[in-house]
């Protein structure tokens, strides 16, 4: 079964009666249980849009979107949508509740009246799974970007979610904050989490199942990041960048030298100039 | 940066007083400021200074750190004690000049109402010193519950309390930030009179109002994915407790009460201070 299916998806913000933004636009799409998919695509392409979809935090106009064949308009499985699909958002002190992190952590277990025991469990194995358990008793104030958006994502796998959304909850961190969220994010998918990672990151994308571009509030390109990023004249068009081992490699495939246009990682670009020496 | 806000200040430490149930300190303290007022005589005061100064020495927090929260109202107590001082008008006249007088009475008052204020701060802020702020709504939320029979919202006021803590250190940053940033541009926040200073805060509280309220919007979401009002039957991670210590703190609290009462009523809080008093005047 899929995890998540969108029918014909359409939602526009309605700011007034003559400006109306159609953020999504007839979006259909299927999401696999246990994959790891990256959606990428330009400001305004209606990705965070579908982010808030996927759990109810927006109904959709016009479509349905299923979670677990329950469908998010159905106000009676709202909380059993939102229980099976976590999100984590963009700014981690934006999603802190308590000044004590094993309390923060706590909050949504607690909310869906999960007993005791079972809680304090949860609690030191979400910590654990984010390599953060140290902290339990601490505050979240002195800790550095990455660390706090890793309790983000413990507060949400407390609830043990089916499918974990990251809405470019990476998007304010510096790269080594980025990778060890992007690290949790692959190990809780190797454990059988399906991850949606919504970013514009394109070499986060890269270690995805599945990339899906967004332009427009539609699907432009969709399939493994290996084929998306070799369409490189169809990327451009859809205003994203590839990664920067494969600008380099179709630039030197350009000028003649031939590494090839399907390069994608940096140490692939390294191995493939190395052969050419 | 914290430091300059006296609000909410805990000091962390591993004492009995710190591990008592937050609702038994909140009632407590209750209890303890009541009584104050109704203490009449210096022995009163004695007994009442007893308990304040063996309830710091068991929390283990330094007598100058509760010393420094008197320090955020001096101002207050020194207006009190020449109020009182100067305009107390009954009793036995020492000097008397234009509208003021000074009398034994006033001194006796004035001195009295330093003593309780002094001690009804220093009590007050060992609650805040001993109790962190989730244990204070945690607390609150317990002790408000018979309100949610008549439809009283507690577990959100509870969430709310919760979340303005949390955000207090979050804004203060901002608000540093933006200071600084407004600063690099040219802005002069510390010259001027009041009122040009007052303007010059205007161009610091419009962003931080606008990054208020967009983080509330996320923070909206982030509640509603964490799925915040699910469940009727909330549960809690943390539950109080009371303990050995709470019932003995509680009995000792009483026990302080009944006398600073005797003492007050039975004596008419004159016992000792008739005495005193006949001693300066050398009757």
């Amino acid at each position: 079964m899929s995890a998540i299916e969108l029918e014909n998806v359409y939602y526009s913000y309605v700011l007034s009666e003559d400006n109306i933004i159609k953020a999504v636009r007839g979006i259909s799409l299927k999401i696999e249980e246990g994959s790891f998919v990256a959606m990428v695509g330009h400001n305004g392409s209606g990705k965070s849009t579908i982010a808030k979809l996927l759990n109810g935090l927006l109904v959709p106009d016009y479509g349905k979107v299923r979670v677990f064949g329950m469908d998010t308009q159905d106000k009676e499985h709202i909380f059993d949508v939102r229980k099976s699909v976590g999100m984590v958002f963009q700014n981690p002190d934006n999603q802190m509740v308590a000044s004590i992190i094993e309390d923060d952590i706590a909050f949504g277990p607690e909310n869906l009246g999960i007993e005791r025991e079972e809680i304090i469990r949860r609690v030191d194995w979400a910590l654990d799974k984010v390599h953060m358990l140290e902290h339990k008793k601490g505050t979240p104030f002195k800790l550095s970007g990455g660390q706090k958006q890793r309790l983000a994502i413990a507060g949400i796998i407390a609830m043990k979610p089916k499918v974990i959304v990251f809405d470019e909850s990476t998007a304010m961190l510096d790269p080594q904050g980025r990778k060890e969220v992007m690290e949790v994010a692959h190990e809780l998918n190797k454990e059988g989490m399906t991850v949606i990672c919504i970013t514009h990151y394109m070499e986060e994308a890269l270690g995805a199942d599945r990339l899906i571009v967004l332009n427009d509030g539609k699907i432009a390109l969709d399939g493994k990041p290996k084929e998306v990023f070799s369409q490189y004249e169809k990327i451009k068009e859809n205003k994203i960048h590839v990664p920067l081992a494969t600008k380099i490699a179709i630039s030197l495939d350009d000028i003649g030298v031939k590494v090839g246009k399907d390069i994608m990682e940096k140490d692939e670009l390294v191995d493939k100039l190395c052969q050419l020496l | 940066m914290g430091s300059r806000f006296a609000f909410g200040q805990y000091y962390p430490a591993d004492s009995l007083i710190h591990k008592m149930d937050p609702r038994c300190k909140i009632l407590l303290t209750i209890a303890y400021m009541v009584a104050i007022f109704l203490v009449k005589s210096y022995l009163g005061y004695l007994v009442t200074a007893i308990l304040l100064f063996s309830t710091i020495a068991i929390s283990k927090v330094p007598l100058r750190v509760v010393l420094r929260s008197i320090r955020a109202v001096i101002f207050l107590l020194m207006f009190t004690l020449i109020i009182n001082l100067l305009f107390y008008k009954q009793g036995t006249v020492i000097a008397s000049w234009w509208k003021i007088t000074i009398t034994w009475q006033g001194i006796d008052y004035a001195i009295k109402m330093l003593f309780r204020l002094t001690m009804l701060v220093m009590g007050a802020s060992m609650l805040t010193f001993t109790t962190t702020a989730t244990e204070l709504t945690d607390g609150l939320e317990s002790l408000l519950y018979p309100l949610k029979f008549i439809k009283v919202p507690v577990h959100d006021i509870a969430i709310i309390m919760s979340i303005a803590l949390r955000f207090i250190p979050t804004l203060v940053e901002e608000t540093q930030k933006i200071m600084n940033a407004q600063k690099a541009r040219g802005a002069e926040l510390d010259t001027g009179n009041f009122f040009k200073r007052v303007k010059a805060m205007l161009p610091i509280l419009i962003p931080l109002f606008v990054s208020a309220f967009r983080r509330a919007d996320e923070l909206a979401d982030a509640l509603d994915a964490r799925c915040y009002n699910a469940s009727d039957k909330r549960t809690k991670m943390k539950v109080l407790k009371f303990t050995l210590k709470d019932y003995l703190a509680m009995f000792i609290v009483a026990l302080f009460i009944a006398a600073i009462c005797v003492d007050a009523y039975a004596f008419g809080g004159a016992y000792v201070d008739t005495f005193i008093y006949n001693l300066i005047m050398g009757a």
